[in-house]
């Protein structure tokens, strides 16, 4: 059995983490380019959304790469990603594909059917070592995100342009040649300690920047035109409201265990949308108002093309921008890949952040500068 | 001698090259269609400017926008590259300093600019379609056989109105077909379609702003008079159109050009002789990683002097000396 599951940006360590203390074998998915859309357009339904075609191209290249059996996640109802996996699977059985599908569920919250696929994915193996695998697995993703929150800080000011960016393509080449929690543990260490040494010019204004959105096009870079880094490079610091680890113990940890959730945005989203509506929308929603209450300049939202829950949440948007007066841009993504489009869009964005501040700091003695 | 800045806005349908006076007024204005080849039109352009000139003169500062404005800048030299949003902003501005509200719409770029306090309070840009937008009404003229500048008289003519599906660019060409074959009249279509044109810019970019006057129409639509008739019955306001309505980008480039100049006394720009030049454009396929990147070389006489489109960076080596250098 040779395991493979899709690309979306850090994951593929953590997962990497996962099998690797379980000793699982697995392929790790290429990293997504532009045959992966290519594989993926071409066999999936047209009007599906981005995620879905991504995948598919993933799958495809990890067969290719030996891999038998694919693991996804799944879930009734969210949006229509709770239908991924089984799309997926007819789509490659007619392609001829003969590959097993684990799709790690709560099947009508049966946990019975749950421990069933986690046992024949982990062999003989006892369940309390892949819970501390899990453990393990979920600590590297705390850590992933705890090193690109620095990363995102570090960029905007650093001294001499592009260092960060070197620093953390050096950490993506490392990461995969290791084995193992720890080894990546100590790569994170390491490249923790290199920001940190990154020459800083704190003299600039630094406006701030929160991502919101649908969670694949927020976390996968080839699909958001590495935004964080685009931002950065600007002079902008980035937030990303969605983030791996949040994902694995918000919505997967404490969906299967009954422990306490921490989900701040339900209560700020309240006023504007009071229930779970699908997808990531109420999350779009709250941590847009989280946001503007921080003193965040700008909020971009991102989402593929077709998706309602966050269709729904940006009619909502303009609401927000108005009563909490925080500048809000939607980017909708396909399988575009000019990216002038976009850049013209943000870098309109930051300028217009830049040119609010600075009238909000001279008070209306503000003389229309324009750098 | 006098001194001029050059404003050039590359769009995708048309290349505009403005020169401002020491008082930012228009000097001259240049209107020529890209046709899909922006280096052609900027050399035609800049050949133009530099034939019509009997006197000595000077450019002080040359400013870029439009979707090839980093090519523009490439090939040019500028002083500085700015997105087409801050400089039709910045146009209007200084055309009408009260302005509360810019409609734009281009080739294939449609955008809403909100002025607060004289500066850009907020803005919205069509995304994934570019239904309503000039190159769709262009399409339009053609199939019916009217020239784009009758067009919008057209929809004057109208007695009856019609409705047009009108937010996506291939319904809509669906139901004005479908419409012209069951026999409803040619100004009656049209003057649907204006109408739809602009419910749909209201309902996707206008959502949730508020469109106070004055209203200023920039962007070559704003010559369809059709539109702007269209855009008046829906807000039930008066929309002016900017005498310089076609090049206001430009305009906003060449302000931005002097005003940093202004500050950095002096200017990048390698002056006209860059016609005599041949420049090329050629792009590749880099097979180094599996991103494929489609990596765009400028060639000046043969030499490399940009290159983009790469994801890694490793290819814009160039770029990077040559703004060092500046």
């Amino acid at each position: 059995m040779k395991v493979t599951f899709p690309y979306m940006g850090n994951t593929c360590i953590v997962v990497k983490a996962l099998f690797e203390s379980l000793n699982i074998d697995f392929v790790t998915p290429p990293m997504c380019s532009k045959r992966t859309l290519e594989l993926g357009t071409k066999y999936a339904p047209e009007l599906a959304c981005l995620p879905l075609k991504v995948n598919i191209g993933n799958f495809i290249e990890s067969i290719e790469k030996g891999a038998d059996t694919i693991l996804m996640t799944g879930g009734c109802g969210p949006c229509r990603f709770g239908y991924y996996a089984e799309v997926q699977r007819e789509i490659l059985k007619d392609l001829g594909y003969n590959v097993d599908f684990f799709v790690l569920e709560l099947p009508n919250g049966n946990f019975q059917e749950f421990l069933r696929r986690v046992r024949k994915l982990i062999g003989k193996k006892s369940l309390w070592k892949a819970v501390m695998a899990v453990k393990k697995a979920t600590n590297v993703s705390i850590e992933l995100d705890k090193l690109d929150k620095l990363s995102f800080q570090i960029r905007p000011r650093e001294k001499v342009k592009g260092k960060t960016d070197w620093i953390m393509k050096k950490f993506q080449s490392q990461v995969f040649k290791v084995k193992g929690a720890e080894e990546i543990y100590n790569i994170i260490n390491s490249t923790r300690e290199e920001l940190k040494a990154v020459e800083i010019d704190d003299t600039r204004y630094i406006p701030k920047i929160g991502i919101v959105g649908e969670i694949y096009t927020v976390i996968e870079p080839f699909t958001n035109f590495k935004i964080e880094q685009l931002l950065g490079n600007m002079g902008v610091e980035v937030d990303r409201s969605l983030n791996i680890s949040h994902w694995i113990v918000e919505h997967m940890i404490k969906q299967i265990l009954p422990l306490k959730k921490h989900r701040p945005y339900e209560q700020a989203a309240q006023p504007y949308l009071n229930t779970m509506i699908g997808g990531h929308a109420q999350e779009t929603i709250g941590n847009s108002v989280l946001y503007a209450q921080q003193g965040y300049d700008g909020v971009i939202q991102l989402y593929p093309f077709t998706c309602m829950p966050e269709i729904v949440a940006e009619s909502i948007l303009p609401t927000i921008s108005n009563d909490l007066d925080i500048p809000i841009l939607t980017l909708i993504i396909d399988e575009l890949t000019g990216e002038a489009g976009y850049k013209t869009r943000i870098e309109a964005f930051v300028d217009m952040l830049l040119r609010r501040k600075e009238r909000v700091v001279t008070n209306n003695e503000y003389i229309l500068s324009r750098y | 001698m006098n001194t001029y800045y050059l404003g050039i806005d590359i769009g995708s349908v048309s290349t505009n090259l403005v020169l401002l006076d020491k008082h930012s007024k228009i000097y001259k204005k240049l209107y020529i269609r890209t046709q899909g080849q922006p280096i052609n039109a900027l050399k035609e352009g800049l050949k133009t400017l530099k034939q019509d000139f009997s006197e000595n003169f000077k450019i002080a500062g040359v400013g870029t926008t439009g979707s090839g404005r980093q090519l523009g800048a490439v090939i040019v030299g500028a002083d500085i590259i700015k997105n087409e949003i801050t400089a039709h902003a910045v146009a209007a501005l200084d055309y009408c300093p009260d302005v509360r509200t810019i409609l734009e719409i281009g080739g294939q770029d449609s955008k809403i600019i909100i002025i607060k306090d004289g500066i850009v309070y907020d803005f919205a840009m069509n995304t994934v379609c570019a239904a309503g937008t000039g190159s769709f009404l262009d399409r339009q003229a053609s199939r019916l056989g009217i020239p784009i500048q009758e067009f919008g008289k057209y929809a004057l003519k109208s007695t009856t109105p019609v409705r047009i599906a009108g937010r996506c660019a291939v319904f809509a060409e669906s139901d004005m077909i479908h419409k012209q074959q069951t026999g409803q009249n040619i100004e009656d279509i049209i003057n649907g379609l204006c109408e739809a044109l602009v419910r749909n810019y209201l309902n996707n970019l206008g959502k949730g702003k508020e469109i106070l006057e004055p209203i200023l129409f920039q962007g070559g639509v704003a010559a369809n008079i059709g539109i702007v008739k269209a855009f008046e019955k829906e807000l039930g306001k008066k929309i002016i159109i900017p005498e310089y309505f076609d090049v206001m980008g430009a305009v906003g480039a060449a302000i931005l050009a002097k005003e940093k100049v202004m500050k950095t006394e002096k200017t990048n720009f390698y002056g006209f002789d860059l016609i005599n030049r041949e420049y090329k454009a050629r792009s590749f396929e880099c097979q180094d990683c599996s991103n494929i990147c489609e990596v765009v070389e400028i060639l000046s006489d043969s030499e490399p002097v940009a290159r983009w489109g790469d994801r890694c960076g490793k290819w814009n080596v160039i770029e990077n000396r040559s703004e060092t250098s500046a």
